[in-house]
Order: structure tokens, then sequence, then C-alpha cells
């Protein structure tokens, strides 16, 4: 297959890209970034999702597949760009797959869609609401994006198209949302609470995209590895110490002293869990993640340094 | 680490049926070590404390789904602190009670973390269906906050019944256990609930009791387990069928209590 990878500088981008070379395919890429010592086998476009050029990779590179990963997921500095990019650049991918003949897609999403709160339910399953609108709207966006890939599958049945919804990532690249969060020695959490955290290697989550596109996947599915464990617990197998911190005082020093400044819904997802229930995403690909937790934790503390970036 | 575990309590805790992982934490999120110590405790109160009497524990199953329904005798959560320490300590192998807490619970902190440790998740029907799907043992009290609020003159009266938990098990294909429990409103009893103060930290209500603290004292406690029930059906049943059927699990309880309460009264209801 010719593969067309959107996002392909990111950390998963860059190995889904490399497993699908591994696998026989021919892969174009698409990223505003650069990927400098990417194999000169790979055919990189650096031109914006969302513009003519990206139509005419389209148009001239004739991919039979699409994974969509050119969405941008981290809170802080954000823009109003931010949007566009999420929103215009997935509606913008499925219309050119549509006109210029793709017959299958991946959106590559995020367990966040579930969000969070004291009464939100461990395990969601797929046809759970997206209560991170309300929970957690700075995600909204991510959101629109996850159900506008979604309703490809009625609005163009001839795509096969799969929307993955993968949990936190981490891995010798240390990039990522959670990589962010256990970057420093001390880790700040908020005193009494513990939540269960899901994650998933690197590795793992790249193999899940490249077996979704390789089977044709279609319809919704969540992407889960091992069992979740306590954020305190994954603190530790980080080589991380846990600096238990009362709420109110929590959000005093937010943006301070060298805490991010986030807002107030990402507080929630340090206090009460997202876990999602990936069983029907194994039944349906025979998917096992071949790394557990401890693996991934050690992975993560051992890593040299960054990808950059 | 170990601070108040018994080494007894943490070797029960590893022989419980529940997929712990190498770090002693299972798929919930129960965690060994916190369990014991919390069941180190409660061992304390329910073997040394309280004079407890059991009858009927045969009828939980020795593995396996089943939902263990139950009457609330007033005060605080002590009937489902009770009926999972019996289920522990007097099961062989001993099983791992999964109460429905309170949703104001994993608002506050230290109490959201104990919780979810210890498998009491908070009282979703998504966790129920989650659970019992992974054969665990739900301890379901139809009557809702209304039965811990009740009163010490109501303390062996059944307030209404919420009617979810039979379509849970019908969808489920659960077999329920009713239960009673007897000298909760003894043990705790409650004169006033203050619900104005109770809803100003967030839970429905504070229970005074005549010593104002919810301390409870050294009473008599039973609990009667009786025969499985099997209901048959969907859960897509009209009100009026689901409705027979808890009144039929209701009368069941019920009857536990009537016969309990008479057996205390021939004894005296003695305070040790």
């Amino acid at each position: 297959m010719r593969v067309l990878v959107t996002g392909i500088a990111g950390k998963i981008g860059r190995i889904v890209a490399l497993r699908l070379r591994a696998g026989g395919h021919d892969v174009l890429g698409i990223d505003r970034r650069g990927w400098p010592d990417a194999p000169p086998e790979i055919e990189l476009h650096q031109v914006d999702i969302r513009k003519r050029a990206a139509e005419d990779v389209f148009r001239t590179g004739r991919p039979d597949a699409v994974v969509h990963m050119a969405t941008v997921t981290h809170l802080t500095g954000r823009s109003a760009d931010r949007d566009r990019i999420n929103l215009h650049g997935t509606r913008a991918v499925w219309e050119c797959s549509h006109q210029h003949g793709v017959k299958r897609a991946v959106f590559v999403g995020r367990h966040t869609y579930y969000g969070t709160g004291h009464d939100s339910p461990l395990y969601h399953r797929e046809d759970d609401p997206p209560m991170a609108v309300t929970s957690f709207p700075e995600l909204a966006d991510l959101v629109a994006a996850d159900l506008y890939a979604g309703s490809a599958l009625w609005r163009m049945p001839e795509i096969d198209t799969a929307v993955l919804r993968i949990c936190y990532t981490l891995g010798p690249s240390r990039t990522g949302t959670l990589a962010q969060f256990l970057r420093g020695p001390r880790v700040p959490t908020l005193l009494g609470f513990d939540p269960l955290f899901q994650f998933l290697h690197e590795g793992d989550a790249a193999d899940a995209i490249v077996l979704a596109l390789e089977r044709g996947l279609r319809g919704v599915y969540n992407v889960s590895g091992p069992e979740p464990i306590p954020l305190s617990l994954l603190i530790s197998l980080c080589g991380r110490s846990q600096v238990p911190i009362p709420e109110p005082l929590f959000r005093l020093l937010l943006g301070r002293f060298g805490l991010p400044r986030l807002p107030p819904g990402a507080l929630k997802h340090v206090k009460y869990p997202v876990v999602i229930d990936g069983s029907a995403f194994r039944a349906a690909t025979g998917y096992r993640h071949q790394r557990d937790g401890d693996a991934t934790a050690s992975e993560f503390r051992e890593a040299p340094s960054g990808l950059g970036e | 680490m170990s601070l108040l575990v018994s080494r007894d309590v943490l070797a029960r805790v590893r022989r419980l049926e529940v997929p712990f992982d190498h770090h002693g934490i299972d798929p919930f999120g129960v965690e060994q070590v916190q369990l014991a110590r919390f069941l180190t405790v409660l061992g304390w109160f329910y073997r040394r404390y309280f004079d407890i009497t059991v009858h009927g524990i045969e009828h939980v199953p020795a593995r396996g789904r089943a939902m263990l329904v139950g009457n609330h005798s007033g005060g605080v959560a002590l009937d489902a602190a009770m009926v999972l320490a019996s289920l522990f300590f007097d099961m062989e192998p001993p099983r791992l009670g999964h109460g429905m807490a309170e949703k104001f619970l994993n608002r506050v902190p230290f109490a959201s973390t104990w919780t979810n440790r210890l498998g009491q998740l908070t009282g979703l029907p998504e966790h129920a269906v989650s659970l019992l799907e992974s054969d665990r043992l739900l301890m379901v009290f139809p009557e809702g906050a209304r039965g811990t609020a009740k009163l010490y003159g109501d303390r062996n009266s059944l307030v209404e019944f919420g009617t979810g938990f039979v379509r849970l098990a019908l969808r489920t294909r659960t077999p329920i256990i009713p239960f009673a429990f007897l000298g909760g409103g003894e043990a705790i009893p409650t004169v006033v609930n203050l619900v104005r103060l109770g809803q100003l930290f967030g839970m429905p209500y504070i229970p005074l009791t005549p010593w104002l603290l919810p301390v409870p004292r050294r009473v008599a406690l039973e609990i009667y387990y009786d025969e499985p029930i099997a209901l048959e059906g969907t859960g897509n049943e009209e009100d009026e069928v689901i409705i027979d059927h808890v009144d039929r699990i209701k009368s069941r309880i019920s009857a536990l209590i009537d016969s309990g309460v008479s057996i205390r009264r021939g004894r005296g209801e003695a305070v040790r």
C-alpha cells in the first residue's frame, strides 16, 4: 500500500512510518515540522495540512491509505491555530481522501475524549459520551475532530475509517502529555488523590495504528495496553518522587515555580482516572501489547534524552 | 509499609480470587497491602469488639458473580463493613465484597484514594456492570442513602427500594442473595440527621448519636444470608414485572429481619 502519514515528524508518527516501511509499504509524510534524519525512501512534504499544497500531495502521491496524526494536543502555549489544525485539518484530510480515492483512513485520537470527574466510571466503552466537552473544555476541538472523523463512516462509506482512542503513551522519546507531566525529578500530585493511570509504550501504540490500517478496520475503538496502575506507583516506577500538594494550594501554584500553567480541567486528570476498555479492539484485530507497564516506565526513565522538540 | 498489617490477614488477601498483578494491584485499583491494613482494623471490630453472629454464609457462592442485597440499619455504613468482614473472615476461601460508595466520597481527599484502593468504587451502574462481568461479589443496599438515614426507632424497618438492581441482575444474569443485618441501629443509634450542615460539606447528611459522634457501642450484631434467587429475564421488562421481583426480594429480607428481631427479643437486645 501507499500510505500517507500526516504529522509524520511526531514521536509516534516516526515510529509508524518506520514500521510501515519495514512492512513493505510505500510511505509519504506531511508535517510542518521537519524530520532531518528520515530514511531517504520516505517521501516528506513539509507543508501545512490545511493548505493547497497538502491536497497536491494527495493528488500526485495517490495514497491508498492515510494515517491522520497531525493534531495538536499540548495545552501550553495554545493558540487559535490549534482549533483550526485539529478540526479543519481533520476535515481536510477526509475530504481529500474522498476526492482522491483513498480506501483506508485511521484517525489517531486520545482516551481523554471521555473526560473525567468524581462520578466518571472506570473502563469507558466506545459508546460512552465525550464528557471532556464539559469537564475539560480546552479539549473540545479534539473531541470534535474525533467525532468528525467517526462521521466519515456514514458520510464516506467507501473509505474504511478507523477512529482509535489511544491511552497515554510513554517511552524513550520522552515526549507527549504524560512524559511532560513526569519529566522532572519531583512530580506534583494532589494530596489525598491517587487515580489509576493507563499508558502504553509508544512503540506498542504505533503497532496498534499499523495493525488497524493493515486490517482495514472500520469503526471506533479504544486502544489500551497494560492494566492501569495508581499514579503514585507510576511515579515511582519512573524513578521520580511524588510531591503531594493540597488542591487549593496546587491551584495557586500553577504557572509558578516551574509548574506549567494548566487549565482547571487538566487538574481533574491528576485527581480522577481516565480508564478505557480496549477489549473491542483486541477482539477485532488480535492486538497484544509487547511491553508491560514496568518495562515502559523503565525505558522512559533510562532513555538518554528526548528526541528534541 | 506494613504498619498495622496483620500477616495472617495479608496472607488471606493473597488468597482472594482477584487477579492481582505483581505489584499487588487488580484491574479496578484494589491494592493488597492497603486492603490488608483496612481488614486488619476491621477484623478487630469484627472479631473482638462486636458480638457478631453470621447465619447462612454457605449461601454465598464460593466463586462467580453474585449480588448481596440487604437492608441498611441506620447510622453510617457499619452494615456494609461487617458484611465485607464476614465474606473475608468467614468464607473459605475468602471473598472480596465490592460496595457502591456514595458519590461524595470520591470528592473528598484520602476518602477518594481509600475507597478506590479497597474496591469500594463510586456507586455508578457502569461500575456495577463491570464488577459483575468480572465475576465479583457486589454488595447492594437498594434503600440507598435513605436507608442509612434511618433513625433509631426505624432501625428494623425497610424504606423504599430502588429497582435498578433487579434490572442489573437480569441483564448480567447474576444471582441475588438476600441478607438482613441486625444491630446497626443499636451500635450507632441516630437521633437526628443534620441535612443542611451535611450539604455544606457535600454530604447527604450528618448523623448525630446521643453522644454526638458515630462511635459504635459494643452490641450484638447479626447477619442472616438467605438462599440465592435466580431471576429469569432480560432486564428490559415492564416496570410492573420488575417491581414484582423487587417486592419478592424485599419481603424475603423483611422476613429475615422479623425472625432475627424476635430471636433478639427472646434474648433481650443486651448491650455488652
